[in-house]
């Protein structure tokens, strides 16, 4: 630090920026909130929110156009219906701590009990309010393969043989993996073989388990690493669409399981009547036969194919689905084969 | 590695005690240029080849959609909103811990550091527990209709939160460095306070206010963890640029992840290049400033 002679002439140049500084500041804030002010506005009376997981993006986007303008046809006003997205499990915590969904469609039964469970804004009995257990769609767990099948993957049993590489995630950390090592499970059962051999043998075969599916979807189509993916049907379809379905095909195993991903009405977050009477609507016309369409269409299985385009429901071959009841329900599986020391840790580092 | 094997070859030669060896300088900023591109340059390459993997009229396509307009504008919003206000903040807080002596000072510099301390994720649940609809605030935060959490008003919060130290931090060195002789010297001569703030210590400090505005400015676009706890992802309304590109990733639309990604990579590098001309434009000034 030295002398000061040069403050009084650069304080005396920059003077009158001061001033200006502070003008900008606020009329900058101020923007700000007005931006805010109109998004505040942007809400009508008839909204609806539905809390959604990962992939359903496009499912619900078709299906809120569709079921805006049917509600509309039966006299009403529009409706305005957001949707949010994000990890299943995460969703479900956000609507505990406060997201105010009138409605959830998430991928696990699981997730929305922890919902009833914690929290009094949905009823225990909630599975028993819409048929079919309350999943108007299902999916299952298929191989995606790369163009033409060069390995001639049919079927469980091809996974196992020597030189296959399997990419799947690691089921301790993601909900679809459970899903996957429980179908080679399965197959293993259904079809006289030791089932702990098989899984063991299949995983293996896998050179790297990532977190979850869409990492596990990286590595078999960005880094090329893998004959065969294990994967969601409704997300093989996805990433097929995405990709370019000259470079993949699809497998569908002869055993596989059934996953119902749930819906439900969150009373607790309904403050009247007639919004009550949209997000019912919102859930039982997913089992119409256009809602049902709707999902055929974006790559679930659906109930009822009557309103479907003959080429949505021929895309889905016939396949022996097994559902979680199989193997005893979550409550049975979930510490069996994943806790620490289950069934999956003695078989994966076993040598 | 390729250059050390002629090198080793070579005979030796006298140098001059002063100057590295032109091989030695060689290397290192070959060095410093492969981890740069590695590290830096390849990855923004490979983001802007992504989003361009399918032509223009695909990637602008994707910006144009609803869901993608309304979160770059709620990122600029949140962006406009929360900057100013850490700029009166940080400058506040500077002032009072570099012009004045009191109790307690040091306790509130670690305090000011506390958001670079906290993982954003912890920061984000902090604001759920306290204005979730689990605490007694929240439920009734909620019950009355202005809920904080999973609505725009978190989103500020949280940005306000994780941006809070950079302006004060990039301040309080400069100023302490300054010193107070300035002032002191305005005060003798008669100015009042404000006189002496807005004539004396703000045409100081307006560089380094501008570095502390563009770093807040970049972190609170891109703030992902922090904002991705307290949004509640409602498409089109609590939905920032950052939680968008997430998004459309686990959608299995890259190029439109990739081509927001790119946008958001452009923002900043307008300010950097905005940074730039203003140095460029006023170098006089700024040399001037830094005389001391």
């Amino acid at each position: 630090m030295t002398f000061d002679s040069d403050i009084l002439p650069s304080a005396r140049a920059a003077s009158p920026q001061g001033p200006d500084a502070w003008t900008s500041l606020a009329a900058a804030t101020l923007l700000g909130l007005a931006a805010l002010v109109g998004f505040a506005q942007a809400a009508p009376a008839q909204a609806l929110l539905n809390v959604s997981y990962d992939p359903t993006r496009e499912l619900y986007r078709d299906y809120n156009a569709w079921f805006a303008d049917w509600w509309v046809a039966q006299g009403h006003p529009r409706p305005e219906i957001q949707t949010s997205h994000g990890g299943s499990g995460a969703q479900a915590r956000a609507v505990i701590d406060g997201l105010g969904a009138q409605v959830v469609t998430l991928a696990l039964a699981s997730d929305i009990d922890a919902i009833a469970s914690r929290t009094d804004r949905i009823p225990a009995e909630w599975q028993q309010a819409l048929p079919q257990n309350s999943s108007p769609y299902t999916s299952t767990i298929v191989f995606l393969v790369r163009e033409g099948n060069p390995e001639t993957i049919q079927d469980w049993d091809d996974l196992i043989r020597d030189g296959i590489e399997v990419i799947t995630p690691n089921p301790k950390t993601s909900g679809g993996a459970r899903w996957n090592y429980l179908a080679a499970w399965g197959y293993a059962q259904e079809n006289g073989l030791d089932p702990r051999a098989f899984v063991g043998a299949l995983y293996r075969n896998v050179p790297v388990l990532d977190t979850g599916a869409r990492g596990a979807t990286t590595t078999f189509v960005q880094r090329g690493l893998g004959d065969v993916l294990l994967a969601w049907e409704n997300e093989a379809y996805l990433a097929l669409a995405e990709l370019g379905d000259d470079q993949f095909d699809i497998v569908v195993p002869s055993i596989s399981v059934l996953a119902e991903p749930p819906v439900a009405l969150v009373p607790g977050n309904v403050t009247d009547d007639a919004t009550r009477a949209l997000a019912s609507a919102y859930l039982e016309q997913l089992y119409s036969p256009e809602g049902q369409a709707i999902a055929l269409r974006n790559f679930y299985r659906a109930w009822d194919t009557s309103a479907a385009a003959p080429e949505d429901v021929a895309r889905f071959p016939e396949v022996n689905r097994l559902p979680i009841d199989y193997f005893g329900g979550w409550a049975v599986a979930q510490p069996e084969h994943f806790a620490d020391g289950g069934v999956f840790d003695q078989i994966y580092t076993a040598p | 590695m390729a250059h050390c094997v002629p090198l080793a070859a070579r005979p030796r030669r006298l140098r001059s005690a002063t100057t590295e060896p032109r091989v030695v300088k060689g290397v290192l900023i070959a060095l410093c240029l492969a981890v740069l591109s590695v590290l830096l340059f390849a990855p923004l390459i490979a983001v802007f080849d992504e989003a361009l993997r399918r032509g223009w009229a695909f990637a602008l396509a994707s910006l144009g959609e609803p869901d993608a307009q309304a979160a770059i504008r709620l990122t600029l919003s949140v962006a406009a909103l929360v900057v100013p206000l850490n700029a009166a903040f940080g400058i506040a807080a500077a002032w009072a811990i570099t012009k004045f002596d009191w109790r307690g000072k040091a306790w509130v510099i670690t305090l000011i550091d506390l958001p670079f301390s906290i993982s954003p994720v912890v920061a984000g649940l902090l604001f759920v527990l306290m204005f979730g609809a689990n605490s007694a605030f929240g439920a009734w935060l909620v019950a009355s209709g202005f809920p904080i959490v999973f609505a725009v008003p978190g989103i500020v919060l949280a940005t306000l939160f994780i941006t809070f130290p950079f302006i004060a931090r990039e301040l309080i060195p400069v100023m302490l460095e300054q010193g107070r002789a300035e002032e002191e010297a305005a005060l003798t001569l008669g100015a009042s306070g404000s006189r002496v703030f807005l004539t004396v210590t703000l045409p100081n400090i307006r560089w380094a206010l501008l570095y502390g505005v563009l770093l807040c400015n970049a972190r609170a676009m891109g703030e992902f963890g922090a904002v991705a706890v307290v949004s509640g992802k409602i498409r089109g309304q609590t939905t920032t640029m950052p939680l968008m590109i997430e998004m459309f990733y686990n959608e299995y639309l890259s190029v439109a992840a990739f081509t927001m990604a790119s946008v958001l990579a452009l923002l900043a590098f307008v300010t950097l290049v905005l940074k730039s001309a203003l140095e460029w434009r006023h170098a006089d000034q700024l040399a001037a400033t830094h005389r001391h």
